[in-house]
């Protein structure tokens, strides 16, 4: 069925068709609308979620750390400080093996205050053990999060996902999409059925112990092994996903990729800016291509080595600042996945967007110009820039 | 629980903290935690929860458990919230017909984990109204992490963070009233209590806590051998004194019903009390009168105040 929704109401409406045994819900701009809506689909009975409106993010997570553990699927939102809030809990999230899913509308984190999208909350929350998909608009966004429950849930993944859209451009924007059937979502995500959980009868569980040395780096290597194990299983669910619902997902997206010489590499909304660009540079006969990573976590090295493989010049886009003085997180992992290939295309970053900064076609076209400009004189530049900045006065 | 408390029958039930955890002779802790546990009916499970504490790293030491319930510790300041997604999936899994019997949920923390960095989640999750308990096991600082001062630190005790010299006299503030918050919240049951006697003041408020629906918070004097500074057998010495000083009163506040659980026979000198224990030793030295006087005034109007509420 076609629907004209925002994100945040597509994701609320997925998670409704989910009907998870527990939400825990706080408010922050620019997700607070997803528990909105699902407080009236409580209200209306159309869920049986336990509904817990907690007093933070932080104790939002600890609900789905408890709930989950317990042995019920949980659920929660958030952006940018509130994610930065629950940060303690993500790690212990996934170290303890517990697949909530978790609606990250991405906001620039503070400070200053700034309630505008850019990258850097989820960014800054990359190396927790969440796995990680980012939306390019509405339809991305309720797609993933119900992939997001299999994937979890897979006995030899159990990481808790992040499903991550942009904040206002795609959760407050309204567009056609295409929901599929509850019926079907709900076959889809299947019963959760955990092997172990606190509340199961004939075999009380510890969750949560003080791990010393001798165990402690087991653990985590388990755990690593578990988030190489996802990268595999979200494919296999994208493509059992396609079967209901005839759209095709991989770890990226790759657009116009086929001849291209030269390429960006971005994550989420900005692509649809990209594509028109890519498109109208094509009319001019540039070979222009974009990749749109859609799985930052597992991080898609290889695959991504192989797809940049025959360009000659690259743009990473960054939409959040790393602080590195070496170039932002998409950028540092892209440039060590290319390492590997015997003849490297060259490689910029552009971090760009912070704060709710626009990305108009033109800025992507200048991108693409730097590009054709250091295919030709073999010269690089600056590697690590920032686009758009206004003149300071001195 | 049948009508007459009887500590025999009740210590033959089987332990749900068992031996072979590490936490040290002397301490409160552990006695409490067996305790508040004991007051479960045999036939009904728990989900125990602890903030990060001395309990916590005591009693789940990867790979062993002492608990033989469920447990879950997540981290220090959340250990409210944490029971209270362990309930709420209890109640989601119990109405779709996945979870068979009773369960009750029980979250030890200490003060640090509940006067200071826990009190925000605690006051959420009694404002929701979970059916959980809540036990604070108070020993008055962070011990966990080497006895630093806490908003639940005595004016006066020596911690490694209040220290005592020339210019220092220990803890500068009073502690925080934290029974008297957790009434404010206007929950079915709040009660103070210590691990005292034949253990029916703990039983009685514990089973209590644990039956009525809706949350309940206990406080629970915890001595500690390491932080108060006294030899190990002097535990249930100490909580007497701290008691029968009224310095640690015992009481209940039931639907906003406040109840004085002990009147002692004889009200003694706060100063019996201090003198037990190493953390008040410079209260002792001469000059240092005035500490104890205004520590002995301090605890008189809080005790009064107690009896006007009480109806003593």
């Amino acid at each position: 069925m076609s629907n004209c929704l925002s994100g945040n109401e597509a994701v609320a409406y997925a998670i409704k068709q989910i009907n998870p045994d527990v939400m825990g819900a706080f408010p922050i701009t620019p997700s607070t609308e997803i528990p909105e809506h699902f407080a009236q689909y409580v209200a209306d009975g159309e869920v049986d979620t336990e509904y817990v409106t907690v007093e933070s993010e932080h104790s939002s997570m600890s609900v789905c750390v408890a709930a989950e553990a317990a042995g019920a699927r949980s659920v929660c939102a958030t952006s940018s400080c509130g994610l930065a809030l629950m940060y303690e809990l993500l790690y212990i999230a996934a170290s303890c093996r517990l697949p909530i899913t978790l609606a990250c509308v991405n906001r620039a984190l503070s400070g200053p205050i700034n309630i505008n999208n850019d990258h850097s909350d989820s960014m800054g929350a990359r190396d927790s053990g969440w796995i990680q998909i980012y939306a390019e608009n509405n339809q991305e966004a309720y797609d993933n999060f119900i992939m997001a429950v299999p994937v979890g849930e897979t006995p030899s993944v159990r990481l808790p996902v992040m499903t991550c859209m942009d904040g206002f451009i795609t959760s407050h924007a309204v567009e056609n999409i295409e929901l599929l059937e509850t019926d079907a979502v709900r076959k889809f995500v299947g019963e959760y059925n955990p092997e172990n959980y606190l509340l199961k009868k004939e075999n009380p569980l510890a969750v949560g112990p003080y791990d010393i040395s001798p165990y402690y780096m087991e653990h985590k290597v388990m755990e690593a092994e578990a988030m190489k194990a996802a990268k595999a299983r979200i494919l296999e669910v994208a493509a059992e996903f396609a079967k209901i619902s005839g759209r095709h997902y991989g770890l990226f997206e790759e657009y116009r990729m086929e001849d291209a010489q030269l390429a960006l590499v971005l994550i989420g909304s900005s692509a649809g800016t990209a594509k028109a660009a890519v498109d109208k540079l094509r009319e001019n006969g540039v070979k222009a291509g974009l990749i749109k990573v859609r799985v930052f976590r597992p991080f898609p090295g290889e695959e991504l080595a192989r797809a940049l493989a025959n360009t000659k010049a690259v743009a990473v886009m960054d939409k959040s600042e790393g602080f590195s003085a070496n170039g932002g997180p998409l950028f540092a992992e892209t440039r060590s996945a290319l390492y590997d290939l015997k003849d490297r295309p060259y490689l910029i970053d552009i971090v760009y967007g912070l704060g709710g900064r626009d990305l108009k076609t033109e800025d992507v076209e200048e991108v693409f110009g730097r590009l054709a400009y250091i295919t030709v004189t073999g010269e690089t530049g600056p590697v690590y820039t920032h686009l758009g900045q206004r003149q300071r006065r001195r | 629980m049948s009508a007459v408390y009887d500590l025999k029958r009740e210590v033959e039930k089987p332990e749900r903290l068992t031996g072979g955890h590490r936490l040290c002779a002397g301490c409160g802790a552990g006695i409490i935690v067996s305790g508040v546990l004991r007051a479960l009916e045999k036939e009904d499970r728990a989900v125990i929860v602890n903030a990060t504490s001395c309990l916590e790293v005591s009693t789940f030491m990867y790979p062993y458990t002492a608990y033989t319930d469920s447990f879950i510790h997540s981290a220090f300041e959340n250990s409210a919230a944490t029971c209270s997604g362990a309930e709420a999936a209890y109640n989601a899994l119990k109405r779709r017909g996945k979870v068979e019997g009773t369960v009750k949920f029980i979250t030890f923390s200490g003060d640090g984990g509940t006067y200071d960095i826990g009190l925000q989640s605690l006051s959420g999750a009694m404002e929701r109204g979970h059916d959980m308990v809540y036990v604070c096991y108070d020993n008055e600082a962070y011990m966990n992490t080497g006895i630093q001062r806490s908003s639940s630190t005595p004016r006066f005790a020596r911690t490694t963070t209040s220290a005592v010299g020339p210019v220092g006299k220990g803890k500068k503030q009073n502690k925080k009233d934290l029974t008297e918050i957790l009434v404010a919240h206007n929950i079915p049951y709040a009660a103070q209590t210590a691990p005292i006697g034949n253990f029916r003041d703990l039983h009685t408020k514990s089973y209590k806590a644990i039956y009525t629906e809706g949350p309940c918070f206990l406080n629970v004097l915890s001595p500690c051998p390491r932080g108060w500074d006294y030899p190990m057998a002097k535990l249930p010495e100490i909580i007497k004194l701290a008691v029968d000083t009224c310095v640690w009163p015992l009481y209940e506040v039931e639907e906003g019903v406040w109840r004085l659980s002990y009147m002692p026979k004889k009200k003694l000198p706060v100063e019996e009390f201090f003198r037990s224990q190493g953390r008040f030793k410079h209260m002792f030295l001469k000059g240092n009168e005035w500490m104890i006087e205004e520590a002995q005034q301090y605890v008189d109007q809080k005790w009064e105040r107690l009896l006007e509420r009480t109806d003593a």
